[in-house]
């Protein structure tokens, strides 16, 4: 009889070529992709190059060049190039040029790279998002990465599950936004240190893929190595229209071992923020008062897909940015900012004043695009509010949804939709 | 590794923005990113950190970002070994996959101030308090993760297990 298992010990059991894995144990696993970016991309060919053994693989790597991208300054530029060169002596084929490329975590669920039942590593912190469609996946440096380049494999300790039971119905104005900043707000930066978060619940079913996608791409700023939902019906539609190769999902055993259950009840969820300078200073808007605010960011791995651009749409029609913000628009791919224009949503996006740009992880880590002054503050629907994230070390990041930005933005304060619409 | 130095110390969830800042990510040469190490909250630190000098920090050390420009940063610096109450994991990988020991010691970490000279032998995790005369041991490493971190990181064991 094998051990009860949660879905992060099967994954990793599958990919150890193991019939069973616990909570602690160390194993040595085959990866199925091996994903970098290119700030971490570059100095991960270096030490690969060390190694002196080719690629593992040139189907099972990605790398995609969006974080200082199309090139910011000349250093950047060079950046791209050394990974736009790897890529094409090594024939890799998930390498995406400008105009074909999007933000990492948003494109290679849109393109049906990512599956259910895979074992990823990124050199990415935000890697954990593809936990929303029922695969295994996690940040790692550019040393671990280099190995991965080289040998398929990577070590990994089995983590413990904290399982996350995800209840009640989803009410107007929220999204997966408030429930993953909720989550982190009860449990703190630290509170899923070296444990992975997994998802269970009748009110999972509530949530939409872009909602999972929000909330997994978040599990690291709980401090957690992975955050994974269950295989279900919508995972199912959202990856049978995308993914082409077959796949085993997983599921986790209903004797499963968590180390601890954290509940969250939709039914109850506010509209909130993060406020500076930690993802876990979470606040309802509702208990704010006035802060007056200078930049509005909509964008980036964490809201900057479609459903995202819908809702900030849905708010600005008819509507006018305040005349003491700019509010800029980041579609997180080609494939969504062409949807975004059919939809028309650009036209109400400039018609409101927006700043509309290409697919770019730019601002949400102060790269470019939107860079803060000293003393200005931003409502950014990005992953982080640390100091001197977006620019100046004395400027101020809110962490909202895509509902609160764009309400914000209106206002030129924190607000909630109900205070524009 | 026996080593002695003065301490620098820093808070609770020192993120990797902190430690290296976006904004000079568009290099990773490490004399480069060295110069601009916790710019953000401490100016005077890489200006005036000596070579053996040791960073403390609290809970959650390194969060945020999987840049290892971050432990990069931080030994080129010139600092051999960073102690905390915890560290975020990614860092922690890439601490002992570049070569830059880490030690965990919980709670024990509020015993040491800014300037406080310790003693460490990173081969058992013993930590001496110098100028207060503690004595700490931090947590051991699992021997899987110790050869990695005897062989001077993850690349030289990899290419030793050819």
């Amino acid at each position: 009889m094998t051990m009860a298992m949660t879905m992060s010990e099967k994954i990793l059991a599958r990919h150890a070529g193991l019939d069973s894995v616990e909570a602690g144990q160390l194993v040595i696993c085959d990866l199925d992709l091996v994903m970098a970016n290119d700030v971490t991309g570059p100095p991960s060919i270096k030490e690969f190059e060390k190694i002196g053994r080719p690629v593992f693989s040139s189907e099972k790597i990605a790398l995609i060049p969006d974080h200082f991208q199309p090139a910011k300054d000349i250093k950047s530029a060079d950046l791209a190039k050394i990974m736009r060169d790897f890529a094409g002596k090594n024939k890799i084929k998930h390498y995406y040029e400008q105009g074909r490329v999007g933000i990492e975590h948003v494109i290679l669920p849109e393109f049906g790279i990512v599956a259910p039942g895979m074992l990823i590593i990124g050199a990415d912190s935000h890697t954990c998002t593809y936990g929303a469609v029922n695969a295994f996946s996690t940040g790692v440096g550019t040393t671990d990465l280099a190995v991965g380049l080289a040998t398929g494999k990577a070590w990994f300790k089995v983590p413990e599950a904290i399982n996350v039971h995800i209840t009640g119905k989803k009410p107007k104005n929220i999204c997966g936004k408030d429930v993953i900043l909720t989550l982190i707000g009860k449990i703190g930066v630290d509170g899923a240190l070296y444990k992975a978060l997994e998802f269970t619940g009748e009110g999972v079913a509530e949530l939409s893929m872009t909602d999972r996608l929000t909330i997994s791409n978040m599990a690291i700023e709980a401090g957690a190595k992975a955050g994974v939902f269950p295989y279900d019906e919508a995972c199912e539609l959202y990856v049978s229209r995308r993914v082409k190769k077959t796949f085993e999902p997983v599921t986790a055993d209903p004797d499963a071992k968590y180390c601890a259950t954290v509940e969250i009840n939709l039914s109850e969820l506010k509209p909130v923020v993060a406020l500076p300078h930690l993802p876990e200073n979470v606040k309802p808007v509702e208990e704010l008062g006035e802060i007056k605010i200078n930049q509005v960011v909509i964008g980036s791995c964490t809201n900057g897909r479609l459903e995202d651009l819908g809702i900030a749409a849905g708010i600005l029609r008819g509507r006018k940015v305040h005349p003491n913000v700019r509010c800029i628009i980041i579609p997180g791919s080609q494939e969504i900012y062409k949807e975004a224009m059919l939809c028309h949503w650009l036209e109400i996006f400039i018609e409101a004043g927006c700043v509309v740009s290409c697919p770019t992880c730019g601002p949400c880590l102060g790269g470019y695009m939107g860079i803060l002054s000293a003393g200005e503050r931003c409502v950014s629907t990005t992953n982080r509010n640390f100091r001197g994230r977006m620019g100046h070390v004395d400027s101020e990041v809110y962490l909202a949804s895509p509902f609160v930005a764009a309400a914000s933005a209106i206002t030129g304060k924190i607000s909630t939709p109900d205070e524009v619409i | 590794m026996k080593l002695e130095g003065k301490v620098w110390r820093y808070g609770d969830n020192i993120d990797t923005d902190v430690i290296i800042p976006a904004r000079y990510l568009n290099t990773f040469d490490p004399a480069e990113l060295a110069k601009h190490c916790m710019v953000d909250i401490d100016e005077t630190f890489a200006a005036n950190v000596k070579a053996g000098d040791i960073m403390v920090g609290g809970k959650n050390f390194g969060c945020g970002s999987s840049r290892e420009h971050a432990p990069v940063a931080i030994k080129a610096s010139g600092i051999p070994v960073v102690i905390a109450a915890s560290f975020a994991r990614i860092f922690y990988r890439n601490g002992i996959n570049i070569g830059l020991p880490l030690l965990e010691i919980g709670d024990a970490v509020e015993k040491i101030s800014a300037d406080d000279v310790l003693k460490i032998d990173t081969d058992t995790g013993t930590i001496e308090n110098l100028t207060t005369g503690d004595i700490f041991h931090a947590h051991p490493l699992p021997a899987f993760v110790q050869e990695i971190a005897n062989a001077g990181g993850l690349i030289n064991y990899i290419k030793s297990k050819k």
